[in-house]
């Protein structure tokens, strides 16, 4: 920086230490996401609009196709394939989630009830589970859903499933994977929400003549949602792009939208349609993020929730 | 019921003396041997038989740990008594939830919503208890109008100071139009001049209302600005229950006269007649009592420049003065012993540190109590 004959003023000297002292601080972090986050997503994008090659790499010329493929449309007419993958991703996502809430919501207000000295252990025994390796957990799974283990004769036994079928593999095994894997997300920011609930407000609504059930949601819901809102995000975005699961519990039966990118990448091999799926799933988390916002503000009275 | 209890002055001054007898009825409170422990050892209710006259603002003063504050949440029935019977209005409420009863709380943190409006805080008592939203609307800004909140309703409530948090906080709980308004320290919160405003306004509101205050409070200064009655509580125990004048002028018992602010505090060795000997010296009292303490109030000393002798007249050394503008306060030494004198400053020469005085105090304004 050349000052050209100007004398430095005070205040000039103090941005130019302010600048300098950002870039110290920023750059490293900024030029990992750039070379890491922001050039392969531009690339990933850019693959989206060519073409597939014989070998399944992406060539020239620039088209739609990918797309068009997604969508369903393919040499033999429409099929509902992709589309029915991308509900099922949905949907699974919705209920996993909504079944996440109900166990972890419990559970986080229980621990904030325990004494002091055994919350920390008990918020060791949700969080150790997701420090073993997600694979390794999984085909624990496995051996406990197959065919002839206890809890499926226990299924069969009382009608839930046809002989032999076994809960694995199944919806209902991808389900159970994505609740048991997500639970401490949940439970964590939940937990932090309970644990510093002002109790003066449930008190102020029962003396207010909220009955027990209406203080709960008047009082100590709002006050927990931020944490709800947190876990909701760091469930519902991983649990929509899942690959490990529903690959291994789902059998044939239960791809979700994780499982048809990757396959476009390894198997299948047509990269220019899994870009083309990693951009849907780009699209429809920030859909969710955007109306995961707009439903906070609502319920949090204007008051920001952050995510 | 239409109308409301927050009608103008004049309207509830006429409604008052025409339903008095019913409004006594309605909102005087009962406590039969109230007993509360918390864990295993401490103890925060140790048998309290209190009654409370409708329309009387009472105070419930004492340290902290006293059971002030547990006795107040049993009469909001946020805690359930171990032992024990209450009822307020007549009514045995002993069992009843807190969102049964008639009563409502000004709490020490306010406990605002954060996540409503100050407008919907002030609605929410309504709501729940089922009242059509015009109903709410009108009743909310008529109390708006008679705390004097202005446009603090139409504000969130993390744009108001610790002042308007506490008027609202008021003005939620005053709205639902109680039969009993519970306090709890409301005012701790706040400087020293919002406070005594604050204290003046309150009283005023109960004055005008004519609805029972139950006010609970560890500041023996507010406790008598405030009050028609104060309950002084130590270890779960009711020391005493009397007037403002009659806690501070005669204390039941050394626990009450040390909160009160009373320092001269005497063990009466031998005692003829109205002839007690103390360490100041002997001193007669028009009508001593049993107790084995005898208690001097400051205000009631006066100051002799020099040595005068006769009854109830000690020689004294002054050996410290604080000056306060509209008095000065004293400690003197008389041999081994200090005593605290307040002198009003009328004009007359202040005794300087270092000057031979003689205290004298009438013998109507001596007695003992017991420790």
């Amino acid at each position: 920086m050349s000052y050209s004959g100007v004398v430095p003023s005070a205040r000039s000297r103090a941005m130019v230490r302010e600048s300098r002292h950002l870039l110290f601080t920023v750059a490293p972090g900024a030029t990992w996401i750039v070379i890491f986050l922001v050039l392969p997503s531009a690339y990933l994008m850019g693959v989206a609009f060519m073409t597939n090659g014989p070998y399944g790499l992406p060539e020239m010329p620039l088209s739609l196709e990918s797309f068009r493929r997604l969508a369903g449309f393919g040499f033999l007419g429409w099929s509902p394939g992709n589309l029915y993958t991308l509900l099922r991703s949905l949907w699974q996502t919705l209920v996993s989630t909504g079944l996440v809430v109900l166990v972890a919501y419990p559970i986080a207000y229980y621990i904030t009830t325990c004494r002091e000295k055994w919350r920390p252990i008990m918020l060791l025994l949700v969080v150790v589970p997701s420090w073993t390796n997600q694979v390794i957990r999984t085909f624990g799974w496995m051996n406990l859903l197959a065919p002839g283990t206890p809890l499926s004769e226990l299924a069969e036994a009382l009608g839930l499933i046809s002989a032999n079928m076994g809960l694995y593999p199944s919806n209902f095994a991808v389900t159970l994977g994505l609740v048991y894997n997500f639970l401490p997300f949940m439970v964590l920011p939940l937990y932090a929400a309970f644990e510093k609930l002002d109790t003066a407000q449930v008190e102020a609504a029962q003396d207010l003549y909220a009955s027990p059930v209406r203080a709960f949601w008047h009082a100590v819901f709002p006050q927990t949602l931020p944490g709800l809102l947190a876990g909701i995000v760091l469930v519902a975005i991983p649990a929509f792009g899942m690959y490990v699961i529903p690959e291994l519990l789902g059998g044939g039966k239960g791809m979700m939208l994780g499982n048809l990118v990757a396959n476009q990448f390894a198997g299948a091999s047509n990269w220019p349609l899994g870009a083309a799926g990693a951009i849907l799933m780009l699209i429809a988390t920030f859909v969710g993020l955007f109306a995961m916002r707009r439903i906070g503000k609502r319920l949090g009275g204007g008051e920001e929730v952050v995510i | 019921m239409n109308d409301t209890l927050i009608a103008d002055a004049a309207d509830a001054q006429v409604r008052r003396t025409a339903t008095v007898e019913s409004a006594r009825e309605a909102s005087a409170i009962q406590m039969q041997g109230l007993h509360k422990r918390f864990g295993r050892d401490t103890v925060a209710l140790d048998g309290v038989d209190l009654t409370i006259q409708a329309g009387e603002f009472f105070t419930l003063l004492g340290p902290s740990g006293c059971g002030k504050t547990t006795l107040l949440r049993i009469l909001a029935g946020l805690e359930e008594a171990d032992d024990g019977r209450l009822a307020i209005g007549g009514r045995d409420v002993t069992e009843v939830p807190p969102h049964r009863r008639s009563v409502n709380t000004v709490f020490q943190s306010y406990a605002l919503f954060p996540h409503l409006s100050v407008r919907e805080n002030l609605a929410f008592g309504l709501k729940m208890r089922g009242m059509p939203p015009e109903e709410r609307e009108a009743r909310v800004a008529k109390i708006a109008e008679f705390i004097q909140l202005g446009d603090l309703v139409d504000r969130r409530v993390d744009q108001l100071s610790g002042g308007q948090r506490q008027r609202i906080a008021l003005a939620r709980a005053l709205v639902c139009e109680p039969d009993v308004l519970l306090l709890d320290e409301p005012l701790s919160a706040l400087d020293a001049g919002l406070r005594s405003q604050l204290q003046v306004e309150l009283l005023r509101v109960q004055k005008r209302l004519g609805m029972t205050f139950v006010f609970v409070t560890h500041d023996q200064q507010e406790a008598m600005v405030m009050s028609d009655r104060i309950a002084v509580l130590n270890g779960g125990v009711i020391q005493q229950v009397g007037a403002p004048r009659e806690v501070y002028e005669h204390p039941a018992n050394a626990f009450v006269a040390r909160f009160m602010g009373h320092d001269n505090l005497y063990p009466v060795s031998a005692r003829s007649g109205n002839r007690l000997t103390t360490p100041l010296g002997e001193l007669i009292a028009e009508a001593p009592g049993e107790g084995g303490l005898l208690l001097i109030r400051p205000e009631t000393l006066d100051l002799l420049p020099g040595e005068v002798v006769g009854d109830n007249h000690l020689p004294a050394t002054v050996a410290e003065r604080l000056y306060r503008g509209s008095h000065a306060e004293y400690r003197l030494e008389i041999g081994e012993t200090t005593l605290q004198a307040t002198l009003n400053n009328r004009g007359r020469r202040l005794p300087e540190v270092g000057d031979r005085v003689t205290v004298t105090v009438a013998p109507e304004d001596l007695a003992t109590l017991s420790e």
